[in-house]
């Protein structure tokens, strides 16, 4: 390992937890085991990812702390007052424009119209999409529309952040593109995040704690803090010390099926 | 940022920094450049469809050697039927008051059928017994024969405006209520999901996620209710003889004497050809509401 330990520490521990899963556990009512015996805390200014093979339950971790669907014993507590969720899919409504679905969030929990206008034009700033508010999704790049679902997400200012791997279905060069972003909105917001993805590189670039999923019945089978600083430049992919985590945690999913 | 393209605009050029293309890009060009490629064929058909009215009248003209029961030629229903333009008694002038009556009426059903249907496919969307409850009579009120109910509809409704405003409405609903129905379970899941993380009311999901994702399908419903209300005014005129008369009791009428019944021929044409307006103006309206997002809406041409 070439980092040094001591520059290691990732910014967590700052508060207390604001996510929190104690043996939580989730068997569907058709007798599906998803989950088993799941524990972990996600404080302010932690992003933590969960990599995964697919089907293994993550998506179910992040619906039960979203309070989606409600899991079957075990404690989970977060603070639903202020969530922030991005989908599998940008989930924009077609017949809004950008600006109006940057609203959307903000105006169901019932903010004030110009309030809301006004964080929406600054979280599409934020996200770089200045000049596309007029448009309608349908206009849109698969990269523009997950932005698109951001800036939704940011209008709110959730103390805690969860992605469904949001990034999932776009390409590689867009979907490094959107991390190196998704670093500097981590940077500048300081949620507590809670990343499900299944690519390794992705969950190690963007994390302060990477957690490794079993096959379902998902169980935590690696836990790794990431021991590098709060800024992840680009290349950083290109540094042995990323390559060598990605190797070991390769070779915990190799057992995990 | 490597965008090669040429045809993308500068505009998106300079803002597109995530590398990819706009779907936008994709124009739709080309297909209808050349716009004789549109109306020929049909114009083609046109013609075949005049050449057989012309046998056929030929045909009938020559056995009976007389016009009793003669099918006019088409040049006789122009001439005799539509050019006494502007004649108080004969020709487009009066039938155009008829017809007056029929469009009042068809949008008056129609407006009925809409306003009906959507509170209908609504209340069904809201609860499944409320759909289960109603869905068979939804479709008892398409399949019944409507020329079978209507000495029943006569005892309840009279036979002036109310009724035949009852015929049009009892044709035009049901394709209303199950497309409405049909777009508003059709919202996306995800969608769903996200208006019951933001706490969002049933009242909420209602009117910002499941109506205005019906609308397509709604308006799906609405243009084949057209056809069906146009028919509703028709057949009413045929079977009710009291009230304001529309197009269909014109023809009725011209149908009696051979010698008007050119006349017949152009009320005919005129209740057809006011079919196909109200369906051209309905997918225009359409069209217009819903091509920012739908990918049904084309710019058509």
């Amino acid at each position: 390992m070439m980092t040094d330990p001591g520059t290691a520490a990732p910014t967590s521990g700052s508060g207390a937890p604001r996510l929190k899963f104690q043996n939580v556990s989730m068997v569907f009512p058709d007798g599906t085991h998803a989950l088993d015996d799941v524990s972990f805390n996600v404080a302010p200014g932690e992003f933590v990812t969960v990599v995964g093979p697919s089907g293994c339950g993550k998506s179910t971790l992040l619906r039960i702390a979203s309070g989606l669907t409600p899991h079957t014993s075990g404690v989970c507590e977060v603070d639903r007052g202020s969530i922030g969720y991005v989908f599998q899919d940008a989930t924009l409504l077609p017949w809004r424009t950008v600006q109006r679905n940057v609203e959307l969030n903000a105006e169901l929990h019932g903010m004030p119209k110009a309030e809301r206008q006004a964080k929406a034009t600054d979280a599409i700033k934020l996200v770089n999409l200045v000049g596309h508010e007029k448009k309608f999704p349908k206009q849109l790049s698969g990269g523009m529309k997950m932005r698109t679902s951001l800036a939704r997400s940011l209008v709110l200012n959730p103390k805690v952040f969860l992605f469904d791997e949001p990034f999932g279905a776009l390409d590689e060069i867009t979907r490094e593109f959107l991390n190196d972003e998704l670093i500097r909105l981590f940077q500048h917001e300081q949620f507590a995040g809670l990343f499900i993805t299944h690519s390794i590189s992705e969950a190690v670039f963007l994390s302060t704690r990477v957690l490794v999923m079993s096959a379902r019945p998902g169980r935590i089978i690696g836990d790794y803090q990431v021991p590098f600083g709060a800024d992840r430049p680009h290349d950083l992919r290109f540094d042995p010390a990323f390559a060598e985590l990605c190797g070991r945690i390769s070779n915990d999913l190799k057992d995990a099926h | 940022m490597a965008m090669t393209t040429q045809h993308v605009p500068s505009f998106e050029a300079a803002l597109t920094d995530d590398g990819e293309d706009p779907v936008r890009t994709i124009e739709r060009t080309g297909k209808s450049r050349n716009p004789l490629r549109n109306f020929v064929p049909p114009f083609l058909m046109f013609l075949v469809f005049l050449g057989i009215w012309y046998a056929y009248s030929g045909l009938r003209y020559d056995i009976a050697a007389q016009r009793i029961n003669a099918l006019p030629f088409p040049h006789e229903v122009i001439r005799d039927g539509f050019l006494p333009l502007w004649d108080e008694n004969n020709g487009l002038r009066p039938a155009l008051g008829y017809l007056w009556v029929t469009l009042i009426g068809t949008l008056t059903g129609l407006g009925v059928s809409i306003v009906l249907g959507v509170m209908i496919a609504v209340v069904m969307n809201l609860s499944k017994s409320a759909e289960r409850a109603i869905f068979p009579y939804a479709v008892v009120a398409q399949t019944v024969p409507i020329l079978a109910i209507l000495p029943l509809l006569t005892q309840v409704f009279g036979e002036k405006f109310m009724v035949r405003l009852v015929v049009i409405v009892l044709i035009a609903i049901f394709p209303v209520i199950t497309n409405t129905l049909f777009g508003l379970q059709s919202a996306d899941r995800l969608h769903h999901d996200l208006f019951t993380l933001n706490k969002a009311s049933r009242w909420t999901r209602l009117w910002k996620l499941e109506l205005p994702g019906a609308v397509p399908a709604l308006m799906t419903g609405v243009r084949i209710a057209s056809g069906g209300a146009v028919i509703g005014a028709v057949v009413a005129d045929f079977f009710f003889t009291r009230g304001e008369k529309g197009i269909g009791f014109f023809i009725r009428v011209k149908q009696q004497r051979a010698s008007e019944r050119p006349e017949m021929f152009m009320g005919t044409i005129l209740a057809s050809m006011f079919g196909v307006v109200m369906f051209l103006v309905i997918g225009y309206i359409t069209n217009r509401a819903i091509r920012n997002w739908h990918d049904s809406a084309r710019d058509r041409t």
